[in-house]
């Protein structure tokens, strides 16, 4: 590694209205790096790295990047096409693919004239193939980009970053959607491509990762860079203290003794539109005292397996059992009725009502409830009073229990839900996904509650792609792939993590 | 059943349908440039009378055919122009906006019309296109008067139809479209501008809706009369369903519309008397729900279709 310049962020500033996203960031990336940039969700990486490729416009500051010769040249911010011409490419998080056309279409477009009534196909197809061949990372070509795998999508908006002879590649959070295994193999062959003088910046906030693979790492807190440091220099404890600003409390389990089952399924099957909710032939059993795990790449049967426990779905064969009792017509009411609490995956869609007010959307689950309403007429009272109390136990901050609820923070929302939830002592609780974006102490205090819940005897069902979280909460693991349940054998993050990609473990 | 039979064998049926499906053919065509792109064009209905009369008034007024078809692709052009102005960068509902469109576009043509035309009962005519007679060609039997005798605006629509698969399926410009309509950030992403590519797809498209418009008063018939174009924007937005955003389907479906088109007024002359005008009146209109039934289950709608995007938020 060389330690030339070729890339360099000089006090760049973005705030949307009220909110300071990113203030007076400077960075600088030398060539044939991997740097890391860390920071809790809403730190403002993000935000910093679309400034780079010119999708925000930052409000004061400026970018160099090095040219061919390797000399620094001023970046005209705010045109993607200029981030381009300059050789930065960037790997968005919700890949931007057009899913009707293929692979070749999607790495070519917009680097062919528009006007023109004919294709030069072979150039192409050839510049893409050596590509593939000097990076390792491949993927068909001639499919429509709808029917790739994730990892091969992945793969393609690398190749078209690439394509555009990209000198600086921006990853933002590149392994969220793959297996352990998958993101290994991603990492090795960015390993490989900086050795012909690729420079990569990703953004991560998995540390093991970080750890592994970069040479350096920037901390943003709050939009402020507040720690850079090379890799070899850090440890795990270090960076979180960083990125979250004080320690974090570390959730530690203890091990309990699992008691009588609460939940069952027998030979469950759902037949839904796509693989994300299909169920076949699903046995299992939660027990009281006892966190199920269900680790898995995400889009492998997770939402029919959580519709499924909250009523959504009706099994096609197979039965039900809450409490020993057999449920025939599972419905969202049955279910909250049979005591099973649901911490849904999209929490602004499925978890709250956004115009109705927090105090409402804390009873919206037992609106029969006499304490809640009478004659069909709302107590408003004792609902405001309810949401108080639970405001003040769990720490629900934002505008007032009055305020629309879709005015809190992500984390605020979790909390909300997790009161109504928690609130209720359900027998069995479903978690999917109850700490995705997240911050890190937000995420501690959702594991907590669910160690408490389960130590007070109840059965959780904690649905999660990160595996990590799956390990450090659950008493059992299961790996949910093609819609089927598979008892992990032991707690190896590598067997799982094989797994989870369908290898046999 | 002999007598269904009969018709479906006659030169002049399918010419009849083939005319029919002529305008058609333009508005599909015309809803397939905006839909691939991602937005929905209901202002269809209202741009087809635009077509009609600002073609056949120019030519009325003394420009010649083609320069009538150009008057009307311009006028077409122009109210896509403000629908796409309405809904790319404002990004405004693009069914309210569609559905003003037509009422404004009605309106406006019906009332220059009048404005024009103050004291006239009945419309002046004008010298429409006529069937061209293509040497030896329309000699053929069967294909010579089903193709060949045909004016040269049906001509120009089965002609659209190549030129806009070849664009859709052979060239960046199509690939481009397509993929704005489906994943807008992807096109934002490679450096392209999702709302040029967006407005000049509906100017584009209405310009081609224009020319269905201009086909009854040029080639059908020879004036503008009120509530000429009866609906025919509409089944073009059902039919773009049925293509499932395919020109060769597009053209398709267009035929058979005016097929069925075609077959209800030979019926109604043949069994008119046992079964009242209107059911055959209803039958192409039936037919083509049926068939969208049956094809909008698998449809693959453009994933963006009504879906405003706004640089800078992702």
């Amino acid at each position: 590694m060389t330690d030339t310049k070729v890339l360099k962020l000089n006090g760049l500033s973005k705030r949307f209205g009220p909110v300071v996203a990113n203030d007076d960031v400077s960075l600088s990336l030398n060539r044939g790096e991997v740097l890391a940039l860390l920071g809790e969700n809403g730190a403002g990486k993000t935000t910093l790295m679309n400034m780079l490729f010119g999708h925000y416009l930052p409000d004061a500051g400026s970018v160099e990047v090095a040219d061919t010769q390797g000399s620094l040249q001023a970046l005209q911010l705010g045109h993607p096409q200029a981030a381009l011409a300059a050789g930065v490419g960037m790997v968005h998080q919700h890949f931007a693919l057009a899913e009707n056309i293929n692979a070749l279409d999607n790495i070519t477009l917009g680097s062919e004239p528009m006007l023109s009534l004919r294709r030069n196909r072979q150039a192409a197809r050839a510049k893409v193939e050596e590509l593939m061949a000097r990076s390792g990372l491949t993927a068909p070509l001639d499919v429509p980009v709808g029917r790739l795998s994730v990892g091969e999508r992945q793969r393609v908006e690398i190749l078209k970053a690439l394509y555009r002879d990209a000198r600086i590649l921006v990853l933002d959070e590149p392994t969220a959607v793959l297996t352990p295994q998958e993101a290994d193999t991603l990492f090795a062959s960015i390993k490989a491509m900086t050795k012909d003088g690729l420079s990569v910046i990703f953004i991560s906030h998995k540390l093991r990762e970080v750890l592994a693979f970069s040479d350096r790492i920037a901390v943003l807190r709050h939009g402020k860079k507040v720690g850079e440091m090379p890799t070899s220099d850090a440890d795990e404890n270090m960076i979180a203290t960083l990125m979250v600003g004080a320690e974090t409390p570390k959730v530690t389990r203890q091990a309990a003794t699992p008691g009588t089952p609460l939940f069952s399924l027998k030979n469950v099957s759902v037949s839904g539109r796509s693989k994300r909710d299909t169920l076949n032939d699903v046995s299992v059993t939660v027990h009281a005292n006892e966190i199920l795990g269900i680790a898995g790449v995400s889009g492998n049967g997770q939402t029919g397996f959580a519709n499924l426990v909250s009523g959504l779905a009706v099994p096609s064969n197979g039965t039900l059992h809450v409490h020993g009792e057999q449920i025939a017509h599972p419905t969202p009411a049955a279910m909250i009725e049979a005591g099973i609490g649901r911490i849904p995956e999209d929490r602004h869609h499925e978890g709250i009502v956004g115009a109705m007010s927090v105090a409402e959307n804390m009873v919206i689950e037992r609106l029969h409830d006499p304490e809640v309403q009478s004659r069909g007429l709302m107590r408003r009272e004792a609902i405001q009073a309810n949401a108080e109390r639970l405001a003040r136990s769990y720490d629900v901050r934002g505008p007032g229990t009055d305020a629309p609820a879709r005015l809190l923070s992500g984390g605020n929302i979790q909390k909300l839900i997790l009161a109504r939830v928690f609130e209720r002592s359900p027998r069995v609780i479903l978690a999917n996904q109850p700490t995705r974006g997240l911050d890190m102490g937000a995420a501690a205090e959702v594991g907590r509650r669910l160690l408490e819940a389960r130590n007070r005897g109840a059965g959780v069902i904690l649905i999660s792609e990160d595996l990590d979280e799956v390990l450090g909460l659950a008493d059992r693991i299961m790996v949910i792939r093609d819609g089927a349940l598979i008892e992990a054998p032991n707690r190896n993050r590598t067997q799982v993590g094989l797994m989870m990609a369908g290898e046999p473990a | 059943m002999m007598d269904l039979f009969n018709i479906l064998v006659t030169e002049s049926f399918w010419a009849a349908s083939l005319r029919i499906a002529s305008p058609l053919i333009f508005g599909v065509l015309g809803a397939l440039i905006c839909e691939r792109a991602g937005v929905l064009n209901l202002g269809i209905e209202g741009i087809f009378v635009v077509g009609a009369m600002c073609g056949w008034m120019a030519v009325w007024l003394g420009a010649g055919l083609w320069g009538g078809v150009l008057v009307a692709a311009l006028a077409g052009g122009l109210f896509g122009l403000l629908h796409a102005f309405l809904t790319v960068p404002l990004g405004l509902s693009q069914h309210v906006s569609g559905l003003g469109i037509t009422l404004f576009a009605t309106s406006v043509s019906y009332f220059t019309y009048r404005t024009a035309l103050p004291n006239v009962s009945s419309p002046p005519r004008i010298e429409p296109f006529q069937p061209m007679d293509v040497p030896i060609l329309s000699d053929l039997p069967f294909l010579g008067p089903v193709l060949f005798q045909q004016t040269a605006l049906t001509w120009l629509a089965l002609l659209m139809v190549a030129l806009v698969w070849y664009v859709m399926d052979r060239t960046a410009l199509g690939v481009a479209l397509k993929a704005v309509g489906d994943n807008p950030d992807s096109v934002d992403a490679q450096g392209l501008s999702v709302y040029a590519l967006r407005i000049w797809a509906i100017v584009a498209g209405s310009a081609m809706m224009a020319l269905g418009g201009a086909f009854l008063t040029m080639s059908a018939f020879d004036a503008f009369f009120f509530g000429m174009v009866n609906g025919r924007g509409w089944v073009c937005i059902a039919l773009v369903i049925f293509a499932s955003w395919r020109p060769g389907k597009a053209l398709l479906g267009a035929l058979l519309f005016g097929a069925f088109d075609a077959l209800q007024v030979r019926l109604q002359t043949e069994m008119g008397a046992l079964v009242p005008g209107q059911v055959f009146l209803m039958a192409p209109y039936i037919l083509s729900i049926v068939a969208l039934v049956i094809a909008a289950r698998s449809a693959d709608y453009p994933r963006a279709l009504l879906t405003p995007w706004f640089k800078g938020q992702r």
